[in-house]
C-alpha cells in the first residue's frame, strides 16, 4: 500500500510536468492551429530563468578582508552578495534561499516577450502551411534555442536549490493517518504538484469564466465567425500563445530543483509531452491533462520492480522505459482520436 | 536505361560522372595552399557523402513522394547498422552478408512499424514514428544490451565466432579481397587524388539506390504515391485502397536506411544506439528537405551540402577565423571573428538549426528550387532582351 502510494506520488510531479507542457502544446494548436515543436525548448528557457536569476542574485562584491588568510597564506577574500548589501544579513540570504519561486516573476515577462515574439515573428508566417512545414520550422528553431543556451550556460547540467524550508523530505504519511515516518517524500515535488493544480485551474477559469476566454473559446470552434463579428481574433490567439510560453516557463523554472537542467532538457521533455498531447487527443485541454497524470502515474508504476518483473515473465523488459510509447501506440490504434480527442480536429 | 526518357538519362549519367569524379571534383585545392582545408576529397568524407545519399534518396521516396514526414528513420539506419556488424562478427569481415542481412533486417523492421503508424497519417504518423525511434532508442540502451551492447557500441572482437574466417583471412571489411579502406594515391603536381575503395563500393550503391528511386518515381507506382500527397481523400474515394502503396513506400525507404546503415557499419565496423537518437532523424529530414524534397537529386545534393558543410564547420576555429581577417584593423576583425566563433566549429549546430528554418522559411522547395528559380529569372531575363515585344500573354 505504502509503496503504492508512493509510486502514485512519484507520478504526480512527472506528469504534471507533461501536463503543463502538453496544455501550453493543445492551447497553440487549438488556437492557432500550429504544431509546435519548440515547446519543450520554452520549458528548457524557463529553467534557464531560474538558473540566470540565481546567477544574478548570487552576484557578490569581492572584498579583502586583511584579518584573515586563505590557505596560501595571502590576505582572504571575502564574497558579499549584492542584495545581503542592500537589504541586510537576514532579509539577502533569504531573497537568496528563494530564488526559484522568485524566479516565476521573473520569467512571467521574459516568456511573455519570447512568446510574443516568437509567434509575431514566426509563426504567424505558418498559419496556411502545411503541418510538416510547421513542424520543421519550430523543430529547426528549437535547435537554434538549444544551441543558445548551450554557449551561454554550457553543457553541463547546473544545480538549482529548492528553498531551504522546502528542500526537505516531509512526513505525508502521517497526514494520511498512517504512522509517522511510513511514508516520507519531498517537500519541493509537493509543492510542484500544487503549483501545477494551481496554473491548470487558472487556465481553465481564465478560458471559462472571463469575456477574454470565453472569445478565445469562440475562436477555438470557428474562428472565420468570429472575426466576422468584427473581433481581431489573432491579437488573441497571440495573447494566448504567449500564455501557454508562460505555463511551460512556469513549468521549468520550478521544475529546476527536480531535475538540475541542461540544453537537453527541452528535447527530452518535448517527445514524451507530444506522445501525451495525442493520447489526450489532439486539441482537448483536459485530455491533455488527464493524459499528463495518466503517463506519469504509468511511468512511475511500470519502474517498479513487482511490476519489472511480471512484464520480464511475459517477454517485456525494461517495461518502464517503454511504457509511455507502447501506450500511446495501443490508445492510438484502438482509439484514433486519443481518449478525449474532438471530432474534426485534425482528421485528415 | 533504354526505356528512359532523355532528360532522365541525361540526370542519371550525371550522377553517375560525380560519383566517379569525385576524388578530382572534390579535390580542386592543392596540397598545402591556404584553400586545401575546402577540399573534401579523402576517403572518409566521401564514404558518408555517398552512404547518406542513399539514405536519403530512400526518405524522399517516402516523403518526397508521398508527403508522409517520418520521424523515425534514424532507428532503421541504427537497425541496419547493428545487423551489418553482427554478420561481421558470425560470419567473417566480408560486406556482403552483412549489407544483405541489414537490408531484410530494416524491411522486416518498418514492415511491422510501418504496419502500425500509417494507420494515421499527418501530424500522428510524424508523431508515432518517433515514438517507436525514441522506443528502439531506449530499448538499444536499455533491454537489447546482449545485442547493441549499449553504450559502449556494438563492434568486433577477436574472440567472436566469425566462422568463414581462418588465420589468412583479412581482418578488417573487404568484399573478396577489396579492402575497404585501402587507398590508391595519385600524386598530379602539388594535388594528391585519393581513390578509396570504400568509396567506391559506396559510389556503386549510390547510382544503383539513385537508379531505382528514378524507377520508382518514372513507374505508375510513384505516380500513385504522388497522387496520394495531392489528395488522399479524393484517392480513396475514386475506390482506390491507399495504404499497400504507403506502407509499400515506407517499407522500400526502411530498406533503403538500412542499406545506408550497413554500409556505414561496413566502413567504420562499429554501431552505437546513439545513430538512432531522434535528432539523427531531424538531421536526415533537414538533408532531404535541404536539397528539395520531391526531386530526384535534391536529396543526394542535400546530404553532400550537410556533411561537407558539417565536416569544414567543425574544423574552424578562432585561429583560423583570426587567420582570415588579418587585413582588416584589429578592432573589427575581433568583433568579426567574435561575431562568427559562435557560429563555427562547436557551434555547427547553432548553424544548421539556422539553417533549417531559412530553407523552411523561405525555400521550401530547397535547393533544387534555388537553382529552378535562378534558372527561370535568367531565361526570363533573355528572353525579354531578345523579344520583349513579341511576347503576348493570351486571353483566359
Amino acid at each position: 500500500m505504502d509503496a503504492l502510494l508512493l509510486q502514485i506520488l512519484n507520478g504526480l510531479d512527472k506528469g504534471s510536468a507533461y501536463a503543463l507542457i502538453a496544455l501550453g502544446l493543445t492551447l497553440i494548436f487549438g488556437t492557432l492551429g500550429v504544431v509546435n515543436f519548440a515547446h519543450g525548448a520554452l520549458f528548457m528557457v524557463g529553467a534557464f530563468c531560474a538558473v540566470t536569476l540565481q546567477h544574478i542574485i548570487g552576484l557578490s562584491k569581492i572584498t579583502i578582508d586583511p584579518t584573515k588568510v586563505d590557505f596560501l597564506g595571502n590576505p582572504a577574500k571575502v564574497k558579499t552578495p549584492y542584495v545581503v548589501e542592500w537589504f541586510g544579513e537576514s532579509a539577502g540570504m533569504t531573497i537568496i534561499d528563494w530564488a526559484v519561486p522568485l524566479a516565476l516573476l521573473f520569467s512571467i515577462p521574459v516568456m511573455l516577450l519570447i512568446g510574443y515574439a516568437m509567434e509575431r515573428g514566426l509563426i504567424k508566417h505558418f498559419y496556411k502551411r502545411p503541418h510538416a512545414d510547421q513542424i520543421l520550422v519550430t523543430f529547426g528553431l528549437a535547435i537554434v534555442i538549444g544551441e543558445i543556451v548551450k554557449t551561454n550556460f554550457g553543457a553541463t547540467e547546473i544545480q538549482v536549490p529548492a528553498p531551504d524550508s522546502l528542500a526537505g523530505v516531509s512526513d505525508i504519511g502521517a497526514m494520511f493517518g498512517m504512522g509517522a515516518g511510513q511514508l516520507a517524500y519531498p517537500t519541493w515535488r509537493i509543492v510542484y504538484f500544487f503549483f501545477a493544480l494551481g496554473i491548470i485551474g487558472a487556465i481553465f477559469a481564465f478560458l471559462r469564466f472571463t469575456t477574454f476566454g470565453m472569445v478565445v473559446r469562440a475562436g477555438m470552434a470557428d474562428r472565420e465567425t468570429v472575426g466576422l463579428l468584427g473581433i481581431n481574433i489573432d491579437r488573441r490567439f497571440t495573447i494566448m500563445f504567449a500564455i501557454a510560453a508562460v505555463v511551460a516557463g512556469l513549468a521549468g523554472v520550478m521544475y529546476t530543483p527536480i531535475k538540475p537542467p541542461s540544453y537537453e532538457l527541452g528535447m527530452q521533455f518535448l517527445v514524451i509531452s507530444f506522445v501525451v498531447v495525442v493520447v489526450g487527443g489532439m486539441g482537448s485541454l483536459p485530455g491533455a491533462v488527464a493524459a499528463g497524470f495518466m503517463l506519469g502515474i504509468l511511468e512511475s508504476f511500470a519502474s517498479m520492480n513487482v511490476v519489472k518483473s511480471f512484464f520480464e515473465a511475459i517477454y517485456l523488459p525494461s517495461i518502464d522505459q517503454i511504457i509511455i510509447y507502447l501506450v500511446a501506440i495501443i490508445v492510438l490504434l484502438t482509439r484514433p482520436r486519443g481518449l478525449m480527442g474532438k471530432a474534426g480536429v485534425m482528421e485528415e | 536505361m533504354k526505356s528512359l526518357a532523355k532528360s532522365d538519362k541525361r540526370t542519371l549519367l550525371f550522377v553517375i560522372f560525380i560519383a566517379i569524379a569525385a576524388p578530382f571534383l572534390l579535390n580542386p585545392f592543392p596540397e598545402g595552399s591556404a584553400m586545401a582545408q575546402f577540399n573534401a576529397g579523402y576517403p572518409d568524407l566521401m564514404q558518408r557523402f555517398a552512404y547518406f545519399g542513399v539514405l536519403a534518396i530512400g526518405f524522399n521516396i517516402l516523403f518526397g513522394l508521398t508527403g508522409y514526414l517520418s520521424f523515425g528513420h534514424a532507428a532503421f539506419l541504427g537497425v541496419g547498422s547493428y545487423s551489418a556488424v553482427w554478420m561481421f562478427k558470425l560470419l567473417g569481415m566480408n560486406i556482403i552478408p552483412g549489407l544483405i542481412l541489414s537490408v531484410i533486417v530494416a524491411g522486416i523492421f518498418s514492415l511491422l512499424i510501418g504496419y502500425i503508424s500509417l494507420r494515421r497519417s499527418g501530424i500522428y504518423f510524424s508523431i508515432l514514428t518517433l515514438a517507436f525511434a525514441q522506443m528502439s532508442f531506449a530499448m538499444a540502451y536499455s533491454v537489447l544490451t546482449p545485442l547493441t551492447n549499449g553504450e559502449t557500441g556494438l563492434q568486433v572482437y577477436a574472440d567472436d565466432p566469425q566462422v568463414f574466417m581462418n588465420e589468412n583471412s583479412i581482418a578488417v571489411p573487404h568484399l573478396f579481397g577489396l579492402k575497404m579502406q585501402d587507398t590508391f594515391t595519385l600524386d598530379i603536381g602539388p594535388w594528391a587524388f585519393q581513390f578509396n575503395i570504400g568509396y567506391y563500393i559506396c559510389a556503386l550503391f549510390l547510382i544503383a539506390a539513385f537508379y531505382m528511386s528514378l524507377r520508382i518515381f518514372r513507374s505508375p507506382f510513384g505516380l500513385m504515391l504522388r497522387a496520394i500527397k495531392t489528395n488522399q481523400t479524393r484517392l480513396n474515394y475514386t475506390g482506390i485502397n491507399t495504404r499497400p502503396y504507403t506502407l509499400a513506400a515506407f517499407v522500400i525507404s526502411g530498406m533503403y536506411a538500412g542499406l545506408a546503415g550497413g554500409l556505414m557499419a561496413s566502413m567504420d565496423p562499429l554501431a552505437g544506439a546513439e545513430r538512432m537518437q531522434w535528432t539523427a532523424s531531424g538531421e536526415i529530414v533537414l538533408m532531404t528537405i535541404l536539397g528539395g524534397a520531391g526531386t530526384l537529386i535534391g536529396p543526394v545534393l542535400g546530404a553532400g551540402f550537410i556533411k561537407y558543410f558539417e565536416n569544414i564547420f567543425s574544423k574552424i576555429n578562432e585561429t583560423v577565423l583570426h587567420g582570415w581577417f588579418a587585413f582588416l584593423p584589429d578592432g573589427l576583425e575581433n568583433a568579426i571573428v567574435w561575431v562568427l566563433h559562435f557560429f563555427v566549429g562547436k557551434g555547427w549546430h547553432l548553424t544548421l538549426g539556422l539553417l533549417f528554418m531559412a530553407i523552411v522559411i523561405f525555400l521550401p522547395g530547397g535547393l533544387m528550387e534555388g537553382a529552378q528559380r535562378i534558372g527561370n529569372w535568367w531565361k526570363n531575363r533573355r528572353a525579354k532582351g531578345k523579344t520583349s515585344s513579341a511576347k503576348t500573354t493570351p486571353a483566359e
